[in-house]
């Protein structure tokens, strides 16, 4: 997994509350392997017009926002199904932080595995930061997992809480799978005391 | 000294707590992991890693995202990408020793319909899957919850999972339902009062007369659909109702085994003074047949009302999102839903494909035609509930009124297997998420139950299906 440090980057806004993975990367793009590139797919049928072409207004759309590699969401981002290829989607087309004043549970988790930061920031905060990316097409935000940061065009601090589990794990790079194995002893100790119960 | 009172979400928690690390960080021992053709990246993860299942007799599969619902033969799934799919699962769990209800297998079927209905899902396990539906399972008193694939993976090679302990709200439905109104109907309700995110980061325990009262399929229904209140896992405690459902299944045990397995499900419900992080209350006397009319399911009204007028919305921002939403959903502020014509009914998915829910859409379309210009579908959750519904007729019901009897599967409930609608065709379908797409690019889903979506269907138009049973 990619490590997750520091970051200053372009920051696209989705003011939208309830945006959901459906609409991240629909459906029929899901038996794509992890090897395909899914940034093609990413919001793939919110970027067209009824009439099918581009929609120029839709903000990934936009000259200034095609460099971004954070997302400003409204609250519940990234809602409903688990499909971690909601995550790829992002991944692959540059994104490597997703804020917003809340997330779907699934989807911060499957972040934090995929090294995509998702940093819960207060609404207000939120309304402000959008506020200001749309006002400057194009402005900058400063993420720093380090000191739990993310600075504002205006230069606003917000601090953020993360888990301090998840906050190492992207620091490093690394997933759950070699720490696990670490505690084989206690996984074998209680598989015996589990024993036959719900055993088939 | 006696212990502290404990949430039936506590009991199962600690009892699979392997260990916790200083963070917070729990290790949790999975007792059971199902699997469906959808998650085919996480054995590629684990052959990437050269690392195989732990524990394959915990794990159990069946195709139900890309199979074909009028044919039962791997082959004859047009879409290569699908086929493969399903084809996949099958290889994948053959290799690994894992027990796989594959096409044509009489117990294949929707994964959330499978577990329950064999007994795998039991009270008092921790349950996982690569699916944010898998709170369905929490009907029975477990811990069941939706995981990514990533996840998936972690868990067939290690058994367990990381987690952090979630919050838990208790939401008490007490009253009586009316007649009609329905296990669907209540957890509608619940979630336009709370909203789609009210429940972000808790589990959910449903509590209340209301809730004892409802039938298993009835929880099945409010638990399936609690992801959509945002919540981690939903759960009703074990009861009579569950054990009744569970005795004799195939998975269930048997003599002494059963005997001792209801004496500790018993010990499961919360304790009397257990605390919860929120409590929510709700009428259970004054829930309506519901229906959505935007695209997230906590726009959901009473099926008397009529479109809301974003002109009354609180603020800007709530403004703004129901007009793109009423552009998307090609409706007025005003109308009343009554008025709102159909074009295509879907009856399926793990929300509402099972026997008792078909037997609901029997009733009203029995002696009635799908009105002209409709296209109706009842597609059965599994195979056990389509013998069922044909031991009782009730194919025979759906047809001579002009539904589609199918084969089952997810079918429309997201269209991965081909299953969508046209762009603009407006769905009356008891699925769970009326997202803008998820039914087909364009499509315009409206979320009810299946006596209602029978309604719709043969009356053309959304219609209060109490004035159709009572005419
Ligand atoms: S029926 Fe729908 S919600 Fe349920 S598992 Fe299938 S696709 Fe997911």
């Amino acid at each position: 997994m990619e490590a997750f440090r520091r970051l200053e980057a372009v920051a696209v806004p989705l003011p939208q509350p309830n945006i959901d993975t459906d609409r991240i990367i629909p459906a029929r793009f899901l038996s794509r392997p992890r090897e395909v590139d899914h940034g093609q797919f990413l919001f793939h049928d919110a970027r067209l017009s009824p009439d099918g072409t581009s929609d120029p207004d839709f903000p990934l759309n936009r000259p200034e926002w095609r460099p971004a590699r954070i997302v400003v969401a409204g609250r519940n981002f990234a809602c409903g199904s688990s499909r971690e290829s909601a995550v790829w989607a992002l991944f692959d087309a540059g994104f490597r932080c997703a804020i917003a004043p809340s997330f779907g549970d699934i989807f911060r988790n499957n972040g934090t595995k995929n090294g995509l930061l998702p940093v819960v920031l207060p609404a207000e905060a939120v309304e402000s930061i959008i506020a200001q990316l749309e006002a400057a097409p194009g402005a900058r935000l400063a993420v720093d997992l380090p000191l739990q940061t993310v600075t504002a065009p205006d230069g606003t601090v917000h601090p953020f809480e993360i888990d301090p589990f998840a906050k190492h794990c992207l620091l490093q790079g690394l997933d759950d799978f070699g720490l696990t194995a670490t505690y084989e002893d206690e996984i074998a100790a209680f598989e015996r005391r589990y024993g036959r119960e719900n055993t088939l | 000294m006696a212990d502290a009172p404990r949430t039936l979400f506590e009991k199962i928690w600690s009892r699979h707590r392997v260990m916790e690390r200083e963070d917070g960080q729990t290790l949790l021992y999975v007792g059971r992991h199902l699997l469906h053709d959808g998650g085919a990246t996480a054995f590629d993860v684990l052959r990437k890693r050269g690392l195989k299942p732990r524990a394959p007799d915990r794990i159990f599969a069946t195709p139900d995202h890309y199979v074909s619902t009028s044919s039962r033969t791997v082959a004859e799934i047009e879409d290569p990408r699908h086929r493969e799919m399903v084809e996949k699962l099958a290889r994948n769990t053959a290799e690994h020793g894992i027990r796989e209800f594959g096409l044509g297998d009489p117990n294949q079927g929707i994964v959330h319909v499978m577990g329950p209905e064999t007994g795998l899902s039991q009270p008092g396990l921790l349950l996982v899957c690569g699916d944010s539906h898998t709170s369905t399972h929490g009907a029975l008193g477990a811990l069941a919850f939706g995981i990514g694939s990533t996840e998936v993976a972690h868990v067939l090679a290690n058994q367990t999972l990381w987690q952090r302990k979630p919050k838990t709200m208790r939401i008490t439905v007490d009253g009586r339902l009316g007649p009609q109104v329905t296990g669907k109907d209540v957890i509608l309700a619940i979630i336009a009062q709370i909203g789609a995110a009210g429940a972000t980061g808790h589990v959910i325990e449903y509590a209340g007369s209301a809730i004892r009262g409802l039938s298993m399929e009835g929880r099945l229904t409010l638990c399936n659909m609690s992801i959509e209140a945002g919540g981690r896992a939903g759960m009703v405690a074990p009861d009579e109702t569950t054990f009744e459902y569970l005795r004799g299944r195939l998975y269930a045990p048997k003599g002494a085994e059963w005997d001792q397995a209801v004496s500790r499900w018993r010990a499961l419900p919360s304790d009397p003074g257990a605390v919860f992080d929120t409590e929510v209350l709700v009428d259970g006397n004054a829930i309506q047949p519901m229906v959505t009319w935007g695209n997230s399911p906590e726009d959901a009204l009473p099926i008397g009302s009529s479109i809301p007028d974003p002109e009354a919305a609180p603020d800007t921002e709530r403004r703004g999102q129901m007009e793109r939403m009423l552009a998307y959903m090609g409706l007025a502020p005003g109308t009343p839903l009554t008025d709102i014509p159909v074009d295509r009914v879907f009856i399926g998915s793990c929300t509402n494909s099972r026997i008792e829910d078909l037997r609901a859409a029997a009733a009203v379309a029995k002696g009635r035609k799908v009105a002209a210009g409709v296209t109706a579908w009842v597609v059965p959750g599994s195979e056990p509930v389509k013998r069922q519904a044909e031991a009782e007729g009730l194919h025979h019901v759906f047809t001579a009124a002009g539904f589609d009897w199918r084969q089952p599967g997810c079918s429309m409930c997201l269209g991965t297997n081909g299953d969508i609608a046209r762009p603009g065709e407006r769905v009356a379908s008891t699925s769970n998420r009326n997202f803008m797409g998820r039914q087909g690019p364009g499509a315009r889903t409206h979320l009810l139950s299946p006596a209602m979506a029978a309604a719709a269907a043969v009356t053309g138009r959304f219609a209060d299906v109490r004035a159709l049973m009572e005419a």
